[in-house]
């Protein structure tokens, strides 16, 4: 019984509480880190605006460990330019290479947006890339029309992990570009860092509702192309910047995540970082309506309704047909998956979300905030997990244990498709669904001394 | 050439005797997506395979993260080069220094592992803020035992090829610090291998079947005990000569040891890496050996590549990787397959690698260092070229415009060394240019 307790408890979301150990980490170093670093948060900003080409001004290997990590997931082209700082550029200051850098880039890319995302060592030595931009601007020799529109997104590796960089750079932007006139029929939509066929999902269930909207970031198209026969140098797709500029004209804002908005049930202590959705509502008084990533039903209902709310149209039948296939298939497998427990990890938005969708199906989700793979690791010795719930690097762990991994999130580097699975809404849920029953039902298979043929 | 920056038009060439030899050796041009990472990573690919050693990177979290586990150099026994330490510098340790964490880190990840060795990658940051490394690593050592080597390898210092400098710096410190009691006179170093997909593991064979004693495998399965054992050998054989020529040199001016630079992929580069160590030690039964061996794996394979020269003949192919002497190596493997290079650059090359390329390959082959995508799918579209040879980050180039793709990098799967590999390398080739999908890119 004191399972079921535990699975209702809202504390629970870091669970192991429950269990009377402590979470506090008991090393010093980070062994096996599943956090990485904000560039690559905005990098992956950058890359869901159309035009855009990301400088990263640091050394060069900040650029390409991060093109690596993303091209290994993504399976498609991923250029990011580097400011190449040198020794000559850490004592002197990185001016010279910011503009060699950007004027590399508009003769090779010719970009209509660029991208900049610090990095540890140009915010240690105190780079002014506002000033950068401005003194290019200044002394630019083409045509007015021709500079591309600059971001600026503050994003130290010390100050948080690509979460947080994920988030300050889509701050950033709104920052930069949203303007108010007046308020249009529209609504902005920030779905956090989902994956490409999550994005394509949100806007078909957005035009299957009627309802007009920016989507901000959206790399549906430039982190999931289709083949091209060329090297499109800036991938097609991607939110036009006049488009983000009328974000600062909408009639609502729906944000995903619980990390960092204050409105939803967790508030991160992380002082001055606002979310775009309580940037736009403070600034321009546009109603944001936060929420958690709609994983299960009770999320993708919250969700829905706040939909139904802002079109004023019922939910489309496709969608509630999805919804009762999904019920459907909820009674038919709940036995397999009942009781199990889960070892999650990730974004703490994707977690929390994963984790309230253990809940809502029986299976005991095991956290912990802030932990580094080892530590979960070791303390899955008492936890016991039935199965891994997370990105690829898990996979050891699941190795160990002779558990099913079964891989959702980012990063994805060891199996093929990582853009096309669905997480989000009915329909996301029931893939996710159909895909951990399986892998216990397998499990249970390969597991029996019989090769039984019906489940 | 349009879609070269200015800066790097002189980086590009042809091959052909009238063309001149390229510049390299250069620092990577701000803005121009190069496909090369930074020291950090030159130091961390190479010492990477030591595995019985700690690896701490004291610095922010990504440098640790996206190294962890990147390369597949397999071991045949402790695993400690898989597991990813970092001190993840916060704010605060950056704003008062990252010593006391660095301190503690080792200490603890001493006493979790007991490990022969440690290494501490210092990062950029480290190099702003001036955390004495050096100190610290003193201290621990004193006080544990056991060698605790700073790398000192902040990305801004140079490229990636300064890495390798600094790594090859680290591993001497530990050779001859000890001596094993026997260590038998026909002995051989292996530097530069990786033992990616287990390729070590064959070559190892192959000296074995020659009766070279193999002493230590210095970046493939490395060992501290071996390394520092290393001066004992009597010939340092050093493939990936980009990353580990330095290191040779340094033991050739300390310790004597002659070194021997050799490739193991295709017939003919594997065949001189056995016939070359058996003619240094001017031994007849060892050349006899040698060319059992070689004559025994050649007849074995022959008919399998004559077949897949018939099916490949007049493809084309773009060669695009990390060092420049492993293109030599497959300018040469792809010929025995009928396969015709047209375009050949790397990462890193020197003056003499390259001018070796422009003597070996076609006229109007394009030569290039320190390329990026622009100029890649240029080249590719312009030369025609069917298959592309390269690593993760140009896969996508070459699949975006539906030219195969042979992944000789740091994931391959299957091994591509020695004979058997030559084999496999064919078969990749033949499976990639191949394929019946190519029918719905056109």
């Amino acid at each position: 019984m004191s399972k079921l307790t535990n699975i209702t408890d809202e504390t629970n979301l870091v669970p192991l509480q429950g269990l009377g150990v402590s979470s506090k980490a008991s090393y010093t170093s980070t062994r096996n880190s599943c956090k990485l670093c904000a560039p690559l948060g905005a990098s992956m900003v950058f890359k869901g605006i159309e035009g855009c080409v990301p400088l990263i001004h640091g050394s060069q290997g900040c650029a390409t460990y991060i093109r690596r990590y993303m091209i290994s997931h993504y399976k498609e082209p991923v250029d990011i330019a580097s400011s190449n700082f040198s020794e000559e550029t850490t004592v002197y200051g990185g001016s010279k290479n910011f503009i060699t850098g950007i004027n590399n880039i508009i003769k090779q890319y010719k970009p209509t947006v660029i991208g900049i995302a610090s990095t540890c060592l140009s915010e240690t030595i105190g780079e002014d890339i506002p000033g950068h931009i401005r003194n290019f601007k200044e002394n630019f020799e083409g045509a007015a029309k021709t500079i591309p529109t600059f971001i600026n997104a503050s994003t130290p590796s010390y100050c948080g992990s690509h979460a947080e960089g994920f988030h300050n750079t889509v701050l950033a932007t709104v920052q930069t570009l949203a303007e108010h006139e007046k308020t249009d029929n529209h609504l902005t939509i920030f779905p956090g860092m989902v994956s490409p066929a999550d994005i394509r999902y949100i806007k078909e269930l957005l035009n299957d509702f009627g309802i007009e909207h920016i989507l901000f970031r959206d790399y549906s198209e430039t982190l999931d192309n289709e083949y091209t026969s060329e090297y499109q140098l800036i991938p097609t797709g991607g939110t036009p910047v006049w488009k983000l500029a009328q974000m600062g004209n909408s009639k609502a804002v729906i944000e995903f995540g619980s990390t960092f908005n204050k409105g939803v049930n967790r508030v991160k202590k992380s002082g001055s970082l606002q979310t775009a959705g309580e940037w736009l509502e403070s600034t321009f008084y546009i109603k944001n309506n936060p929420m958690p990533l709609p994983i299960g039903i009770e999320a993708s209902d919250k969700f829905m309704e706040t939909l139904k709310q802002i079109s004023g149209n019922e939910i489309p039948e496709k969608h509630r047909k999805e919804r009762g296939r999904l019920v459907d298939a909820y009674v038919d497998a709940h036995k397999y998956v009942f009781g199990k427990k889960a070892l999650l990890y990730g974004e703490e938005d994707f977690v929390t979300a994963m984790a309230d969708w253990c809940k809502e199906i029986g299976v005991e989700p095991f956290w912990i905030k802030g932990a580094d793979f080892e530590t979960l690791r070791e303390k899955s010795e008492e936890f016991k997990p039935d199965f891994v719930l997370g990105n690829s690097k898990g996979y050891y762990i699941a190795r160990e244990r002779k558990i099913p991994l079964i891989r959702v999130g980012f990063p994805i580097h060891d199996r093929f498709g990582a853009n096309r699975i669905h997480h989000l809404g009915y329909r996301g849920t029931q893939e996710l669904f159909d895909r951990v029953v399986n892998a216990l039902i397998e499990y249970k298979q390969e597991n029996s001394p019989i090769g039984y043929k019906y489940l | 050439m349009a879609h070269i920056l200015d800066e790097r038009q002189k980086q590009v060439s042809m091959a052909g005797a009238n063309e001149r030899t390229i510049d390299c050796n250069k620092a990577s041009l701000a803005g121009s997506v190069s496909q090369r990472a930074c020291v950090f990573c030159g130091s961390r690919v190479v010492l990477y395979p030591i595995v019985d050693a700690l690896h701490i990177i004291h610095g922010p979290i990504g440098c640790a993260a996206y190294t962890w586990d990147i390369r597949g150099s397999l071991s045949s026994g402790p695993e400690l080069h898989r597991l990813s330490y970092c001190t993840d510098l916060q704010e605060r340790d950056v704003i008062f220094g990252g010593e006391p964490k660095l301190q503690k880190s080792i200490n603890e990840l001493i006493d979790l592992h007991n490990p022969k060795a440690a290494f501490i990658y210092t990062t950029c940051i480290v190099g702003v803020i001036g955390d004495d490394v050096e100190q610290i690593c003193r201290t621990i050592q004193k006080e544990r035992g056991i060698p605790i080597i700073p790398v000192q390898a902040p990305g801004f210092q140079g490229s990636k090829k300064d890495g390798y400098k600094v790594a090859c710096e680290a591993i001497f410190t530990l050779v001859g610090t000890k001596s094993k009691p026997y260590t038998p006179a026909k002995s051989i170093n292996i530097l530069g291998d990786f033992n990616l997909a287990g390729e070590l593991w064959i070559l190892l064979e192959y000296y074995k079947k020659m009766g070279v004693h193999v002493n230590a495998t210095i970046t493939g399965d490395g060992r501290v005990d071996d390394i520092c054992n290393a001066h004992n050998a009597a010939l340092n054989v050093v493939q990936c000569s980009g990353s580990m020529n330095y290191l040779a040199k340094l033991m050739k001016d300390e310790y004597g040891i002659p070194q021997m630079r050799v490739s193991y992929f295709g017939i003919e580069d594997m065949s001189d890496a056995l016939y070359d160590v058996a003619r240094f030690f001017k031994d007849d039964d060892m050349m006899a050996k040698a060319r059992e061996l070689v004559t025994e794996e050649i007849s074995r394979m022959m008919p399998a590549l004559a077949w897949y020269k018939e099916k490949l003949t007049g493809k084309k192919a773009a060669i695009y990787v990390g060092g420049a002497f492993k293109a030599i190596s497959l300018v040469k493997a792809l010929r025995l397959i009928g396969v015709q290079s047209v375009i050949v650059g790397s990462q890193t090359g020197t003056t003499e690698d390259y001018e070796l390329i422009k003597q070996l390959c076609d006229e109007g082959t394009i030569i290039v260092d320190d390329s990026n995508p622009v100029e890649l799918s240029h080249f590719v579209k312009e030369k025609q070229a069917d298959i592309f040879i390269g690593g993760v980050k140009e896969r996508p180039i070459a699949h975006k415009i539906g030219l195969g793709f042979c992944d000789h990098n740091h994931e391959r799967k299957e091994p591509l060394a020695g004979y058997e590999g030559m084999i496999n390398f064919a078969k990749e080739i033949y499976a990639t240019a191949m394929s019946p999908v190519w029918k719905f890119t056109k």
